[in-house]
């Protein structure tokens, strides 16, 4: 299980296991910090600007995550799964 | 005025994983396969139509929609329409006979909200499950939601008022229901046929924007069940069971895994042509869009492929 600091203009946390998502993770402990979309990365909704920490992703659409936005720390949370304690930024649908 | 197209016949769906595509909308949709080409792309249809396909899927960077299609009613027609659409001011393009698999020419046309639509005549008929001589009631080895066909798509976008001129003037589409805020028309359903709509447009400020491709089913019992399969398979769920306003279906919303949405609805209205158009004030939307709850949801309204 790791820990999740979402950086906000009200900070949160949550606990999330390696087999879930960010986001799911959020879900499961009624965490409102990031919007929820979609929960496919086809949305962008659940974007979030990666801060610190270890991570893998699954394959996000294009028209949100631009392969340049991936390479500044941009994802999509719900499909970004923790492999250690991690900080990140909701950065919504823009 | 009818201008011979008979109504929506497919939709083609970008994915992001084919593998968990076919998945949900084979063994949990209940859509049975038909085909794959030489691309990739896997063809299914509900056990109820007769058409080879009605549901493309071709795996892709991005979520949405590629294009849908209409059937018409002869080449003909086709080549009238085809015609119609230039003078119209829409950007045409042939696509030849075989492009997908069993599927006639197309007519592909642009559009004032950004989407791509098509036109063709003829597509192989592989019957329905139940066969067409002395069919039983519905076939024994269905699955998941047990859809029974590709009713609708909803897309987004900025121009409807352009939308409505292509749909209703050019192609021969009834306005059935509108949802207005004074002047400025925000939701529109046209028909061709009995349903309520073939296809509708919600105004945005973007363009090409894929709201949902919606799936009949037989009752409100199946939509219920619907929604314990999305409980039992942790499908992403947007809203539901509830009813609609417009319309008046009782509909379930649930996402693909690649993050397009899906409604499965029974029930509704039906359209007879000279039906006056039913007008939603904006002041009632929420009642419009969730009869039940009469509230909005920030999700439903703006979460797009």
């Amino acid at each position: 299980m790791f820990h999740i600091d979402v950086v906000s203009s009200e900070d949160k946390s949550f606990e999330c296991p390696p087999e879930k998502s960010l986001l799911h993770g959020m879900e499961s402990q009624s965490v409102k910090a990031i919007n929820v979309g979609c929960r496919g990365g086809g949305c962008g909704f659940c974007k979030i600007r990666i801060l610190d920490g270890e991570f893998e992703t699954k394959k996000m659409s294009i028209k949100f995550i631009t392969k340049e936005e991936q390479a500044e720390g941009f994802a999509l949370s719900c499909r970004v799964f923790p492999r250690s304690d991690m900080r990140v930024m909701a950065v919504g649908n823009d | 005025m009818q201008k011979g197209v008979i109504g929506t016949a497919h939709v083609q769906i970008r994915v992001l994983d084919m593998d968990e595509a076919v998945t949900h909308y084979r063994d949990r949709l209940g859509l049975l396969e038909t085909d794959r080409d030489s691309q990739g792309r896997v063809y299914l249809k509900g056990w109820t139509e007769a058409d080879k396909f009605s549901v493309v899927l071709r795996e892709a960077d991005e979520a949405g929609m590629d294009f849908m299609g209409f059937k018409v009613l002869n080449n003909e027609v086709l080549a009238s329409l085809r015609q119609d659409l230039i003078d119209f001011g829409c950007n045409v393009e042939d696509i030849p006979a075989g492009e997908l698999n069993g599927c006639g020419a197309r007519v592909r046309f642009d559009s004032p909200t950004g989407h791509m639509f098509e036109l063709f005549a003829e597509k192989e008929v592989v019957g329905r499950a139940t066969g067409h001589r002395n069919p039983d009631a519905w076939p024994m080895d269905l699955k998941g939601m047990k859809a029974t066909r590709l009713d609708h798509c909803l897309l987004y976008g900025d121009d409807l008022d352009g939308s409505l001129e292509l749909f209703r003037d050019v192609l021969g589409f009834w306005l059935t229901e509108e949802a207005m805020d004074g002047d400025v028309r925000i939701a529109q359903f046209l028909t061709t046929s009995m349903k309520e709509h073939e296809i509708a447009f919600i105004r945005s400020e973007g363009k090409g924007q894929f709201h949902h491709a919606s799936f009949l089913l037989e009752s409100w019992e199946d939509v219920l069940k619907a929604a314990d399969l999305i409980s039992m398979w942790d499908i992403s769920i947007d809203i539901g069971p509830t009813r609609h306003g417009l319309t008046h279906g009782q509909t379930i919303y649930f996402f693909d895994p690649s993050g397009n949405r899906n409604e499965t609805f029974a029930g509704g209205d039906w359209y007879v042509p000279g039906m006056p158009t039913t007008t939603w004030d904006a002041e009632k939307l929420g009642k419009a869009v969730f009869y039940h709850a009469r509230e909005l949801n920030e999700r439903f309204l703006t979460v797009t492929t």
